[in-house]
């Protein structure tokens, strides 16, 4: 993340109204860390260990382990339902429990979106799984008619990690918030994404912590008071995005919910990925932190605030009216009314490059340039259980299944009579 | 330079053969002498000579330590005989010491008139300096004159045995174990077949360390033979134990066995959760290794990962299974809390080692049952189940899977670190011998509210209070659980104060209930007497060793040995009428005993050794001794 701290200011860049603002008495003396003498940083290349030269671009697959995209085989006894041809309707994934949120929470419009998207995925319900941690967000299995379990606090991907392991067969959905997917589960969320569980990640992101009433969150921006910072926090805060990518993730999107058909289109392209989807929504928690991202969200902003990238399309936005283009390596907008620059300068997205999303995901920060919006990032590559059981396949055919007679009687033995 | 034949080596004629019903050898060297492979081929030689074994590696947590230094000292003890070994030996009859250190660390070890076989090249000035010799060469100054001192040119033979091999130096250095090895196995008239075919196979592709070694081993065994050092050779008898097939088996082993067979006798994959932690991490290197069998091992993030993902597999309808040592179970505590409150099987195994913290990783401890018993928020009861010898671990592995689906609960397997690297002769049992595992997922609903049939996830079992377990993928039985109270049968959150009272004691009665899968308690000894020995765990073969001999001196002492340490036998109250003391042995500060005093008011006397050392049958011999006589 450090590389968003550290750009160098050559000038170009307006005042930033929303880059973080230091809390009074905080402001930066050096731009840059200096080093030791003697400690400047060299261009090192990773050396390999031996015998794993670059000879394939593509990480190699353990032996017996399919390619990506098929779905696995089902273990032995484990086949899920099967699948009632009947279209459900949204009023049958709701389950009997009131839904406690506080009204007007960004929540409901979330809950509602994934209730209206699941008929139209033609998944049984009974093989869908939502796995929570704890938050506000992580009541959500609560209202949902389907399998859930609301688990503890940071720890639904291992939950989740462990059932798909167990059941690949199985639709797993992980609902987490900001704290508890970026802070207490940082760890596990960035395990999830490298191993590329084939789960759906839904961060729900309000900048702040409501289950305990109004603390800074990882995603708080610097200088938010709060009832755990009244003099401002001084912590930069995460970019949900840049971290995913930095973590691996196979997808990577950001949507709102304030915007149903943008959010059931995101959520759909998450579904169908074969591998960990990691998707944030921008959430306005109307109590603690209302309006946080009302700039992207509401009507008078949104146009010029806001980029929906799609993948070979170019970046273009407010109405059609500007669109972001490359300069050298740095995104800058560009006005496409005066003749000037016209839509063939403007970057054409390509969600399956990861320099591209790179470049997408670090649009954080600066005022000059609107919030990306949609699939920054997708690659195909083989989930964990995928590969997991394809190497139980591989050594059961090699070795023949395995008979527990003969296994405890393995070994040196002798007899006594 | 000739080989000895296989027609030379079982000679032995020429010698004195002395029969001994039991014997302790310690094999000590540097952390890279290879002393752990010395004894545990010492030990593959003595199950194949049919003696009943006992055996205790003891290394320090630093990989590679500096060569020459006491903390970096390994050793490896066995205790064999013709008789009932059930401890690794109090006193050690021949110590085989590499180098100086060795020595010095372990010298106490050795009973007087006990055998000392040292590398004498290793004893250089500086070696002597670095373990603390200070000027004095212990060789020279009559300080072992109460021992019998064997000075073998190790270093020297071996390097002249294996001066045309071609291979380097360092090498050559490195290959002497094998021929102490091959010296010991002939003094103790013990087979070399079974190191050689291991050599065998272990060097298969690299046929000149092979071949050094296999010529290393056999020129030990024929020095023995030749020099005029060693008058008389050892002979232990078969032991008579059980007729049946056996093999020797550490107590890893013997798990990760106990874990597959309760997969396959119930029909559930396993799963298995875990980060890599002495002295755990071996569980997971046994069972990554049974693929065939459909296990599934994940090397997790973290504690909490393995733990989570054993719990997430378990929703999943199949047995999950995580294992760590002390300080990961600290981490492990609240989503242990969460198997509790949501009612799924688990198994949780504790390897444990000393502590607190760090502590001490290599060292065996039975500190972690309070942990065990109370290391969560809230009132979270668990089954405790505790492993009592290697062999065992099979057993108790396979009923802490048993009862954990049994009665939908996570349960805490207590091993420790003498238990999963000691090894025993194990009568391998057949599976038609092993209790069925019967699990039966719901898959229908349980009741019917208002005309419509419905699944309610809290609803119980009479007999086990278990809660069913309903596989997602079953079509209409889609439900939640989680971490959250819940309210009797529905399972809904629930704040209700009279319920949160109700489910608590629900939990704890559900626990209680495994009571009924205690057999009777064993009594080793008389049913009544002065003197009542309770333990539990590793400590069992120390205290039935005891036992036996107090009783052979005519004491009246008995004891029992508890592998369910939660709920405990139904029977103990009775049984504790029946003793004038109860002594309680443990390797902490006192843990049963403090559990035992609670539950029934009785004045349990503790004894503790909090050394990171297993009990020696002598400690608690004589502390009965004393406790009689003070009467």
């Amino acid at each position: 993340m450090a590389d968003e701290h550290t750009q160098p200011n050559d000038g170009t860049d307006k005042p930033q109204g929303k880059k973080p603002k230091l809390p009074p008495g905080f402001e930066p003396k050096a731009k840059k860390v200096k080093l030791p003498p003697g400690m400047e940083p060299k261009a090192k290349k990773a050396k390999l260990p031996p015998g794993m030269e670059r000879t394939a671009k593509k990480p190699t697959l353990p032996p017996g382990a399919r390619p990506a995209g098929k779905k696995p085989s089902l273990p032995p006894g484990m086949a899920g339902g099967d699948g009632a041809p009947t279209k459900l309707k949204r009023k049958d994934f709701a389950s009997d429990q009131d839904v406690r949120w506080c009204p007007g929470c960004g929540d409901y419009a979330i809950l509602a979106g994934v209730q209206r998207l699941l008929p139209d995925l033609g998944v049984p319900r009974e093989n869908l799984v939502f796995i929570s941690g704890i938050g506000c967000s992580s009541r959500f299995p609560y209202y949902m008619q389907t399998y859930g379990v609301h688990s503890i606090h940071g720890r639904a991907p291992t939950l989740a990690t462990g059932l798909k392991a167990a059941r690949p067969e199985l639709d797993v959905w992980i609902i987490t918030g900001d704290g508890d997917a970026l802070s207490i589960g940082g760890n596990h969320l960035i395990h999830v994404l490298r191993r590329n569980i084939d789960v759906q990640i839904l961060l729900f992101n309000n900048q702040i912590y409501g289950l305990t009433k109004g603390q800074y969150s990882p995603t708080s921006e610097l200088g938010k008071i709060t009832k755990s910072t009244p003099y401002g926090s001084i912590v930069y805060p995460f970019n949900p995005v840049t971290l995913a990518l930095g973590a691996t993730a196979s997808f990577v999107a950001r949507t709102m919910d304030r915007d149903a058909k943008h959010m059931a289109y995101v959520l759909k392209r998450a579904h169908e990925h074969n591998g960990a989807s990691f998707v944030e929504i921008y959430q306005n928690c109307n109590i603690f932190n209302d309006g946080a991202f009302f700039d992207f969200t509401e009507k008078a902003t949104k146009p010029h605030r806001a980029v929906f990238i799609e993948h070979d399309k170019p970046m273009i936005y407010d109405n059609g009216t500007k669109g972001i283009r490359l300069d050298g390596f740095r995104p800058v907008s560009i006005d496409l009314t005066d003749g000037h620059w016209s839509a063939d300068d403007c970057i054409v997205y390509d969600e399956t490059s990861m320099e591209l999303a790179g470049i997408a995901g670090r649009m954080f920060w600066h005022d000059d340039l609107p919030r990306p919006f949609g699939v920054f990032y997708r690659e195909e590559r083989n989930s964990y259980e995928d590969m997991l059981h394809m190497q139980i396949k591989h050594v059961t055919d090699k070795r023949g299944k395995g008979n527990l007679e003969a296994l405890l009687r393995s070994g040196d033995t002798w007899e006594i009579t | 330079m000739s080989l000895p034949t296989s027609d030379e080596s079982s000679l032995g004629t020429k010698k004195a053969v002395q029969p001994l019903s039991e014997a302790t050898i310690l094999f000590a060297g540097d952390s890279g002498d290879g002393m752990q492979l010395t004894g545990s081929q010492f030990t593959l030689a003595t199950a194949f000579a049919q003696n009943d074994l006992a055996t205790l590696p003891d290394f320090p947590a630093e990989i590679r330590a500096p060569a020459g230094t006491t903390y970096g000292v390994s050793g490896y003890q066995l205790h064999f005989g013709s008789v009932n070994i059930r401890t690794p030996g109090d006193e050690v009859d021949l110590l085989v010491a590499m180098n100086p250190a060795a020595l010095q660390v372990n010298l106490h070890r050795v009973r007087r008139g006990g055998a000392i076989m040292v590398n004498v090249n290793a004893f250089t000035p500086k070696n002597l300096k670095l373990a603390g010799y200070d000027g004095v060469n212990p060789l020279e100054d009559h300080s072992l004159k109460d021992f019998r001192v064997f000075q073998v040119e190790l270093t020297k033979m071996t390097q002249e045995a294996l001066k045309d091999s071609g291979l380097d130096k360092n090498l050559i250095d490195r290959s002497k174990n094998m021929f102490a090895l091959g010296l010991a196995l002939w003094l103790y008239s013990r087979p070399i077949e079974p190191a050689e075919e291991w050599l065998k196979g272990k060097f298969a592709k690299k046929p000149e360390i092979r071949d050094a070694n296999i010529h290393l081993l056999k020129k030990g065994y024929h020095y023995g033979e030749t020099t005029e050092d060693f008058i008389v050779r050892y002979e232990v008898r078969p032991a008579q134990l059980e007729p049946g097939l056996y093999r020797a088996v550490r107590g890893a082993e013997a798990i990760a066995l106990g874990l597959v067979a309760a997969s396959e006798q119930s029909g559930l994959p396993l799963f298995y959760g875990s980060y890599p932690i002495t002295p755990a991490s071996d569980l997971l290197h046994e069972l990554s290794r049974y693929k065939n069998f459909g296990v599934m091992t994940f090397q997790a993030e973290d504690e909490i990962a393995a733990v989570g993902a054993a719990i997430g597999a378990s929703f999943g309808g199949v047995l999950g299974i995580c294992a760590t040592s002390g300080p990961g179970l600290a981490l492990k505590a609240e989503a242990i809390g969460l198997a509790v409150m949501t009612e799924l099987p688990m198994v949780v195994i504790n390897v444990q080692r000393g502590g607190p913290s760090t502590g001490l990783p290599t060292k065996t401890e039975q500190s972690d049952l309070l942990q065990s018993m109370y290391g969560r928020n809230g009132e979270a009861p668990l089954p405790i189940i505790a492993a009592s010898t290697p062999g065992n671990c099979f057993f108790a592995a396979y009923e802490a899977c048993r009862i954990a689906v049994k009665y939908m609960t996570p349960v805490i397997l207590l091993a420790d670190g003498y238990l999963v690297n000691g090894s025993e002769p194990w009568r391998i049992p057949s599976v038609d011998e092993l209790t069925p595992i019967d699990v039966s997922f719901t898959d229908k609903p349980n009741r019917t509210i208002d005309g419509e049939d419905v699944l309610l996830p809290y609803v119980r079992d009479e007999q086990t209070l278990a809660r069913p377990w309903v596989k997602p993928g079953t079509p209409g039985l889609e439900h939640r659980i989680g971490g959250l109270e819940k309210q009797h049968e529905t399972g809904n959150v629930s704040y209700d104060p009279d319920n949160h009272q109700f489910m608590t004691k629900l939990r704890a009665e559900k626990v209680e209930r495994v009571t009924q899968e205690i057999p009777p308690t064993d009594i080793h000894g008389d049913a009544e007497g002065d003197v009542l020995i309770v333990g539990w765990g590793s400590t069992r073969g120390a205290i039935e060793a005891a036992v036996d001999r107090l009783r052979e001196k005519g004491l009246a002492v008995s004891s029992i040995h508890l592998h369910f340490v939660n709920p405990m036998p139904p029977d103990l109250g009775e049984i504790f009428g029946r003793f004038e003391h109860l002594l309680v042995p443990e390797l902490n500060n006192g843990q049963l005993v403090r559990l035992l005093r609670d539950r029934f008011l009785l004045p349990f006397i503790p004894l503790n050794k909090i050394q990171g050392q297993p009990f020696k049958a002598s400690e608690i011999e004589d502390f009965i001794f004393s406790l009689v006589e003070k009467k």
